[in-house]
Parts: structure tokens; sequence; C-alpha cells
């Protein structure tokens, strides 16, 4: 069971590697976007430094969305998606594999580039490793709900505004709990509050959401 | 008599408020082969969901060794080998990464028996060639190079003849029937009039019940 565990994460990294254009678009996009606030903005310190936890925040959210609609896409046209419903392995054990690899190369590739743009909002050095802290623990959580959405609008031509429309207000409290550490430690205040909410609703969607999601695609593979 | 392995109740199937067929009994037993025919869009793909489980009936049920099929997905899983028309190849995957993970899905195979499946398709050469690069026949081998791995005791292909040659076409269908005569199962939709057929060979007409 483990094995195949394995196997599908192999096998989902070599297929993101083999369209490279898709690994950068989401990265791409989190750039573009930080770096539009200071060009509309102007380039105040105080008021950019003001704004950045939320501005992160909220262009790692939409990046995070950007890369989720064609999650589930080419596996549900090729055929993949029934194989791996008629087979023995567990199905939410296949998808939170799937994932996972998903999230290990938008996801943490989000993580590991937020404190170069940060730095250019004019976030201080000393907020990094509640930034980096609070988007480890919030991007899975971001990609598996977004999964759940994804899975239940695979089977539509154009599910890409549904998405949205059904997935971000459950990005809400994400959204909340991840800027809100990062705004408290900017001002100097205590950040573990939110950041133990946001590891608590990290370990929820890590066990929960593999099961709404394998019954997600079983109804849209079923239709 | 003894018992049927996989079986049809009353099974009555709906689609987008069109009635594709009703009250369809069939049984599948151990050499049996069925031959699913009809004119277009007359339910011989949405049977064929059906017997997986991949879709639900709107009436009647489905049963493998006589119990309902919700209750034995497990033992389903086990025992059956669904290629549907489109069949789980990743164009970006070379033959041999597709059936090294088609095949671990089920039961792990050695790359020696990948490339002996892949060479009695053959495709012996192309193991290690993206599948988008090959022809629309050879994908299909592809996935029909399944068959000739470990495979379990009941095929539900959909249109496996697609795209094939005539030697393709005449390879598979004695393979096809070999698997029946030694006790195994095969369901398949096709238009093409089977030239090799096993002692246990039936055919159902979906156009005739309707009409």
């Amino acid at each position: 069971m483990s094995s195949v565990f394995a196997l599908l994460l192999a096998r989902e990294s070599r297929l993101l590697f083999r369209r490279p254009a898709e690994l950068a678009n989401p990265l791409v996009f989190f750039a573009i976007v930080i770096a539009l606030f200071p060009l509309a903005v102007g380039p105040e310190s105080q008021l950019l430094q003001t704004l950045s936890p939320g501005l992160v925040w909220v262009a790692a959210l939409l990046a995070v969305l950007l890369s989720l609609d064609g999650l589930f896409r080419s596996d549900f046209e090729d055929g993949s998606l029934e194989q791996w419903v008629v087979s023995p392995q567990p199905l939410a054990l296949l998808v939170l594999a799937k994932v996972l690899a998903h999230w290990l190369f938008t996801g943490l590739a989000l993580v590991l580039l937020s404190p170069l743009l940060a730095l250019m909002l004019g976030l201080p050095p000393r907020c990094l490793p509640v930034l980096l802290l609070s988007l480890l623990l919030g991007t899975p959580v971001l990609s598996l709900l977004g999964a759940v959405g994804a899975a239940l609008t695979v089977g539509l031509k154009r599910g890409g505004l549904l998405l949205a429309l059904l997935i971000l207000p459950l990005y809400i409290p994400v959204l909340i709990l991840g800027s809100g550490a990062l705004q408290a430690d900017l001002q100097g205040l205590p950040t573990a509050g939110h950041l133990l909410w946001l590891a608590t609703l990290t370990a929820l969607a890590v066990t929960l959401t593999p099961f709404a999601i394998a019954a997600g695609l079983k109804i849209s593979v079923g239709e | 008599m003894s018992r049927p392995f996989l079986e049809a109740v009353a099974l009555t199937c709906e689609r987008d408020w069109r009635l594709l067929f009703e009250a369809l009994d069939l049984r599948l037993m151990p050499g049996d082969m069925l031959q699913i025919v009809g004119p277009n869009g007359s339910g011989k793909t949405s049977l064929l969901r059906l017997l997986c489980g991949l879709m639900q009936p709107t009436a009647g049920e489905v049963r493998l060794q006589g119990e309902p099929l919700a209750a034995q997905r497990g033992e389903l899983a086990r025992n059956l080998l669904w290629i549907g028309h489109a069949a789980g190849i990743k164009g970006l995957l070379t033959p041999e990464e597709n059936l090294a993970w088609l095949c671990a899905l089920h039961q792990p195979a050695e790359r020696q028996a990948i490339w002996q499946a892949l060479a009695a398709v053959g495709l012996r050469g192309f193991e290690d060639v993206p599948s988008h690069r090959l022809s629309a026949g050879q994908q299909r081998r592809v996935a029909l190079a399944r068959l000739y791995l470990d495979a379990p005791p009941l095929w539900i292909l959909d249109e496996p003849f697609t795209a094939l040659d005539k030697q393709g076409v005449a390879q598979l269908e004695a393979h096809l029937a070999g698997h029946c005569e030694r006790g195994g199962m095969v369901v398949l939709t096709t238009h093409h009039t089977l030239e090799n057929k096993p002692s246990g060979y039936r055919e159902l007409d979906l156009g005739q019940r309707a009409a």
C-alpha cells in the first residue's frame, strides 16, 4: 500500500517535470502579482510594509487556486481516474499522494520563493521565520481544499470559475490565520496562537479532505 | 447449477432523461465471452461501466458471486481488468512507465514481464518512446499489453479493436479466446464480427432489445 503511494509520487513528479511550463506558471504569477503592488501603491516603504502580510498571503492563495484547475483534468480525460476507481487501492490514499506531489512542486516552491518577494515589499527580515512557517502550514490546506473543488468540477468543460466560487469561501480561515500571524509578528506580538490554529487546520485537512476528494472524484467519474 | 461469477438483475439505465435499456439480465460464468453489440448510443459503454461499478444503475443491481456489488467492491477490484475507451495511458510517459504504474495499481510487475508484454503486442523497441509520439493503434496496443501481464480473470473491454491493424485484431481475438478457454471471462463491445469465438461465446444486442 505504501509502495503504491511512493510510486504515485514518483509518477506525478515525472509528469510535472515533463511539463515544466505548468510548474512555472503559479510561481511566475505569484512573483508578478507581488511585483505589481510596489508599482501601483508607490514606493512608500512604510505603507507597503503594513500591507505586506496580506499581499503575500492573497497572492499565494490565488497562485495555488490558479494551479488547481487542471489538477485532475488530464487524469480524467485519459481514463486514469477510472483505473484508480476500479483498482483495489484505496482512492483516498491515491489522491493524497497526488495532492502531495502537486503541493511539493507548487506550494512548497511558493514557500521557498516567498522570502525574496516579502523583502521586496519591505517586510523586515526578522519576520521571515513566521512568514515561512505560516505558509508552510497554510499552503497544504489550500491545496487540499482546492483539490476537493477540483474533484467536483473536473467533469465540467469550464470548471475554473465555479472552482473559485466553491473554494474561495473555504480559504477565508486560512487567509485570516496566516496573514494574522504575520501581522502579529510585524507588530512584535506573539504568534503561537495563530500558528497553532493553522497547524490544526493542516492536520484536519490532511486527515479529512482525502475522503472528500475521493468521493468527489467518484461522482465525477460516475457521470 | 453453479453460481454465476458476475450477474446483472433487472438492470435499467437512464442517461439525460433517455432510457437506454431496462430490465436487462445477464449472467457470466467462468469461460464465457459476452459481446455486446448495438447501434451508437444504445448504451453499450454505459452497460460496461455499470458492470465495473463505475456508474450506478437507475434500477436493478449487479451482483458478484451472488452478492450485491456495493458490498463486493474489493473483491471486484481484485478480479477485474477494465480498459475503457480512454485507457489511462499518459502521453508524457513511456509505454514501460505507463504499464508499470497500471500494474502497480493491481499487483506490481517485473520490468522483464513488462518488456515481454510489450514485445507480445509488437512494441519491441518502443519501450522508452513517450506514448504521445506513438500512433493511435500503437497507443491502443500499449493499453492492451496489460492483457499479456499477470491478468485477473474478468476482463471488461470497451472497443478493444479500435485502431488495430488486421494482424493485431486477429492476435487479440486469439488471445481473448485463449483467456476464455482457460476459464477467464471477457465482456467486450465491438462492431466487428469476431472470427475466433471460444465455446462460451454469446452476443447481447442492445439495439434489438430497445426495438
